[in-house]
């Protein structure tokens, strides 16, 4: 079973790119993209658990602590950066956006959508939203850094980041209309200006 | 010259292994300029060669090893082989299924050519007189017993410490002739620091007066004294401060002190018992050696301004490099090194980091993490 955003991101994955998947979690994603883009692939993982099942799928894992920089990596060494479920995750945010547009020249990140309708709700209600794709509650979370779609958009103009495409998903399903409202889960590809 | 005999080790709890001896009578020129006319090494291996030679394993060893890696001589023998835990049918590097092969190294003293062998020029032991290898001689002497073997590729070669020195070079010198290094608790190159150790540990034995000049065995002498200091402080830089805390702490041998330079705290009575322990069962020559060899290894030395990445670049191997969160001998920075010159070549590779309190140690530990890597990473070597 893949990922919903998985496939999305396999889509814009040239065929034999050089992709390094930041926070690869279990390699899944890497997996799926050297078997169907051949794509030449490493990850970045913190736990145990996960790169041990890294190294079980297959697939390059370096362990490292992304928020401690992207040092090992040299500039321009990839075609393709991904974050993809991370992004929420990380302290040093803007710091980690920086380092994946220097060492590739394009990016893609995945998101849970925080401005989705269910979670306002929640929030409405007077709860911290939990649904599948923030599936943890406020006291145990390793989300830091909720956003909303628009707030991520602020965030690359800031940063001089120029997005180039944008993907959104509820249950596996393209939103296509009032996204920031309508969508659980955000894709986005984007360059350095 | 001896014949070369393939024997296949019983899959069974307490292996029972044999050494081997092949004989090599083309001269070696060693990167000293040295040449060895005729050599012997001494090895042993573990689990059946497959019909077309594509699951062979070499184990190259650190300072103070050699060919036994794994299992036992005599069923009754109580310590089996240095990385028992690791080698062995159904473990990590399972015996059903590949062909392990386990040697000492040139200069070494398990039955290899080295400085206590006889000199056949002379019919005296070679002492002083036995050249410096490096890790590029040994890696091309493991050639050489690769090819008697029938070995054209290995599917893997692993080492730890000084062992994974032997890994880089041969990904270096061999590239077609390895599809998978594992690289365990290493370094591309010695720190100043860690030279500073062996040299302490080199005057420790050189300064010893039944040292003569590494002639002791004419002398009838042995420096044992050098030994067993140049051993205790290695295992001090072996060991991490926290795992030498737990263990020993100030715990006093007699529960007071006794005023005097006899033994009063556990860590000095450990330290002198390793060191005995070592001073009589390695030879003092070998250990120079060794430390030398350790030393001089540096596959930027040629072209340091092009840095250990161009060094790296002939390598076609992928790369599993394992470092321990403790070990500030071989320290995780250093392994991060070897990681980031394979990843600028975008050569394979994984990278992972054992936590663990037993230092530089922890490379020969039964850690379940560490072994379930070593474990999953073999199912892609045969794969």
């Amino acid at each position: 079973m893949i990922r919903q955003d998985f496939k999305t991101i396999a889509d814009w994955v040239p065929v034999r790119a050089k992709v390094l998947d930041l926070g690869c979690g279990d390699g899944k994603l890497l997996k799926h993209l050297q078997d169907t883009k051949q794509a030449h692939a490493y990850g970045v993982e913190l736990s145990d658990a996960n790169v041990l099942a890294c190294v079980q799928n297959g697939v390059n894992v370096i362990q490292r602590d992304l928020e401690a920089g992207l040092s090992e990596f040299a500039n321009d060494s990839f075609d393709y950066v991904v974050l993809s479920q991370t992004l929420q995750a990380m302290h040093h945010t803007e710091a980690i956006l920086r380092e994946m547009l220097r060492v590739a020249h394009a990016g893609i990140v995945t998101f849970p959508n925080f401005g989705y309708w269910k979670n306002r709700l929640q929030v409405i209600r007077g709860h911290m939203p939990v649904s599948t794709d923030i599936p943890y509650q406020w006291y145990d979370t390793p989300n830091v850094h909720l956003c909303t779609m628009h707030d991520f958009e602020a965030l690359c103009a800031k940063l001089d980041i120029r997005i180039c495409e944008r993907v959104v998903m509820t249950a596996g399903k393209r939103v296509h209309f009032m996204q920031n409202l309508a969508g659980s889960l955000a894709v986005y590809r984007f360059e350095r200006n | 010259m001896s014949r070369i005999t393939m024997q296949s080790a019983s899959s069974t709890q307490n292996m029972v292994v044999a050494a081997q001896t092949a004989h090599f009578d083309t001269p070696l020129t060693l990167k000293s300029g040295a040449v060895l006319d005729s050599y012997d090494l001494v090895y042993e291996t573990y689990g059946t060669l497959n019909a077309d030679a594509s699951n062979a394993i070499l184990v190259c060893h650190a300072l103070s090893g050699n060919h036994h890696v794994a299992g036992v001589y005599e069923a009754s023998d109580k310590k089996p082989g240095w990385w028992d835990n690791m080698v062995g049918a159904g473990k990590p590097i399972d015996t059903d299924r590949f062909f392990v092969i386990g040697l000492n190294n040139l200069g070494g003293c398990h039955g290899s050519t080295g400085p206590k062998s006889i000199n056949p020029a002379t019919g005296h032991a070679y002492g002083a007189a036995f050249p410096l290898v490096t890790v590029e001689d040994w890696v091309a002497s493991q050639a050489r017993l690769a090819d008697k073997l029938g070995i054209r590729q290995f599917a893997a070669i692993m080492g730890g410490s000084l062992g994974g020195m032997q890994v880089l070079h041969w990904s270096i010198a061999y590239p077609e002739r390895v599809r998978h290094c594992l690289v365990i608790a290493s370094a591309p190159k010695l720190t100043a620091q860690n030279i500073a150790f062996n040299d302490v540990a080199r005057q420790a034995i050189l300064t010893d007066p039944d040292f003569h000049g590494g002639d002791y065995y004419q002398h009838d002498t042995y420096p044992r004294r050098g030994l067993r200091l140049a051993r205790m402080l290695g295992h001090i830089t072996y060991l991490s401060d926290d795992v030498m805390g737990s263990k020993f702490g100030r715990i006093l041998r007699q529960g007071g002190f006794n005023y005097g330079y006899d033994v009063d705290f556990e860590i000095e009575s450990y330290l002198r018992y390793q060191g005995d322990k070592f001073a009589d069962s390695f030879d003092a020559n070998t250990y120079l050696l060794m430390t030398k060899a350790l030393d001089y290894f540096d596959p930027t030395h040629t072209a340091p301004e092009a840095g250990l990445s161009a060094a790296l670049a002939p390598a076609q191997a992928a790369f599993l490099v394992i470092s321990f969160t403790t070990d500030w001998r071989f320290a995780p920075e250093r392994s991060r090194e070897i990681v980031k010159a394979l990843l600028d070549n975008g050569q394979q590779v994984s990278y992972a980091e054992i936590v663990s309190k037993h230092g530089h140690d922890a490379f020969l530990m039964p850690d379940a993490h560490y072994h379930a890597l070593v474990r999953a990473y073999m199912e892609r070597v045969s794969g």
